[in-house]
């Protein structure tokens, strides 16, 4: 039993990893095919940094995920502080409407939000193009939120609220309690949502696709739209690029909790 | 007093979600309740639902499949990750979300250029000796896209679930004679079921509403309600009878999430934490 889940485990990360690996041997081929191998190049990599099209694309969704997941982490921290606080009843109505873009399929919010961008922007204000990046940014701070509130809810139900009290009797403003204390015991929480809403936006293909205009896309937008056209195999050296990036992000980040967990173990003797 | 004040910081999140959430649902609800030449109230969006029920049909199939089939590969997966050392953990389950940051568009194509007809796997199997097989455009390729993409969903939440479940229950249902087989299914199933509902749920509604899989990957006539509803937006300019369809999609969604969330109803509260 043990040794068949350890052949299953072994198995499906075979699976989970074999397509992005044709993508990344896909990056130093010659010719254009994924499926045909025709002779080892750096080409490819060079041939992306002298795309400046594409790295534009690609700034642009460095661009709106850096800003809409900090604006998503600020805004989110502040309101489950205060969501915290409400009256047990009120609590659920607004965890309720949380949960709403996180159980609704991404096609549904992207056009529900893009059909409100248009009906406001066209009927109401007379706006020829009525998606923009502004437009862009208002989604993916609308979906980034969810994930950053419900990081940082329980850490706030898990702490000890009389060390804010506490706080604030020995003479903290609130908002000196909130820095000095709260901030401090719900950080990981805070990271955690925001990690998490910058990567949801980096990748969002469905909810962008409905959301943005002519003048602002972001990079798997574009790469939807090579379906018609062959797509050219820069695409993959920026694929094994941005792998690359994510993972170091990953491991530095465990590195981080590992340190920051044997210092409290340490704390702790 | 203080209490009173902070509730306050709530109060832009709410206008916020009220303003992007719900209001653009109710846009949804007038155009599919509108004429698209007109703009006049017409129900002739919402008859015409009928005529797509069969593709309603096929994609909760589809999906209903995919997401057992992930509970089955991925059950395994998760348990072995939860029964390793802490280090080991950390790094397996950093393995098993990795596929989720990238490109899914990306990872798509690319089991196109394994499936295809010229493709990786038949090129394999030729230079074996054997003959070719025609694996793309296929409904088995559309169900192996769904399950490739969404697995990790599944392994995650179970992953949550099983790494928690107290091996003392475990030791204490063979001490008093259970095979492993029986503590598997009176003990460790019953307990990680919380998992297993938020993980079906996770994979069946992005799959149930995805139209890039299909038609990477499937028969040139597979359409699942995803696919149409992109071309009613992009293509077609039917909004209204699109925001309709959408709008039964929704419904569809709820429910289901509904149903689940009934079955697992005492443990609703951990979930958020979770």
């Amino acid at each position: 039993m043990k040794k068949a889940n350890r052949v299953i485990t072994i198995l499906i990360f075979v699976f989970l990893y074999a397509p992005m690996l044709v993508l990344i041997i896909g990056s130093f081929n010659e010719g254009k095919s994924l499926a045909r191998f025709d002779g080892f190049t750096f080409e490819q990599y060079a041939e992306l940094f002298r795309d400046q099209d594409l790295l534009k694309l690609l700034g642009n969704s460095i661009l709106i995920s850096v800003i809409s997941s900090f604006v998503a982490t600020v805004f989110g921290t502040v309101a489950a502080v205060g969501i915290c606080n409400l009256k047990p009843k009120m609590r659920r109505l607004v965890m309720q409407l949380t949960d709403i873009p996180m159980t609704n399929p991404d096609i549904v919010t992207g056009i529900s939000l893009s059909l409100l961008f248009v009906f406001v922007g066209t009927k109401m204000l007379g706006q020829r193009d009525s998606l923009t990046f502004w437009t862009l940014l208002i989604a993916h701070v609308t979906f980034n939120l969810p994930y950053v509130i419900l990081n940082v809810m329980p850490k706030l139900n898990q702490m000890d609220h009389s060390l804010t009290d506490a706080a604030m009797d020995l003479g903290c403003t609130p908002l000196q309690s909130f820095f000095k204390v709260t901030l401090h015991e719900i950080l990981p929480g805070v990271v955690a949502g925001a990690i998490m809403a910058f990567t949801m936006s980096l990748d969002d293909f469905v909810i962008s696709y409905f959301v943005s205009g002519m003048d602002f896309v972001t990079l798997p937008v574009e790469i939807y739209s090579y379906t018609k056209k062959p797509i050219p195999p820069k695409i993959y050296a920026m694929f094994t690029l941005l792998f690359l990036l994510i993972l170091v992000l990953m491991i530095t980040m465990n590195l981080l909790q590992l340190r920051s967990d044997k210092k409290k173990v340490q704390v702790g003797k | 007093m203080k209490r009173n004040k902070s509730v306050l910081l709530s109060v832009p999140y709410i206008l916020w979600m009220v303003a992007f959430t719900l209001i653009p649902l109710g846009v949804v609800c007038y155009y599919a309740l509108t004429d698209p030449n007109t703009g006049e109230f017409t129900w002739s969006n919402i008859a015409e639902l009928g005529t797509f029920l069969p593709v309603f049909g096929e994609s909760i199939g589809y999906s209903l499949v995919s997401a057992l089939l992930c509970l089955v590969l991925g059950y395994p997966v998760a348990y072995f990750i939860a029964h390793r050392k802490p280090l080991t953990q950390k790094l397996l389950y950093m393995l098993v979300m990795l596929p989720m940051c990238m490109s899914f568009l990306l990872r798509t194509l690319a089991w196109v250029a394994l499936l295809q007809d010229t493709g990786i796997i038949n090129d394999f199997l030729e230079m074996l000796g054997l003959a070719r097989l025609p694996l793309i455009r296929h409904p088995v390729a559309v169900v192996l896209g769904m399950v490739y993409n969404y697995l990790p969903y599944m392994i995650l939440p179970l992953y949550a679930i099983i790494v928690k479940i107290d091996n003392r229950l475990i030791e204490a249902a063979e001490d008093l004679g259970c095979t492993p087989a029986q503590t598997f299914v009176k003990v460790v199933l019953p307990l990680s079921m919380p998992g297993i509902v938020s993980g079906i749920t996770m994979v069946f509604v992005p799959a149930v509403s995805t139209f890039y899989i299909s038609q990477k990957l499937g028969d040139t006539g597979t359409f699942l309600i995803g696919d149409v509803i992109e071309r009613l937006f992009k293509q077609g300019d039917n909004a209204n009878l699109g925001a309709a369809l959408s709008l039964l999609l929704m419904i569809l969604v709820f429910v289901c999430t509904g149903i689940m969330n009934k079955l697992t109803d005492s443990d609703g509260e951990e979930m958020v934490v979770v």
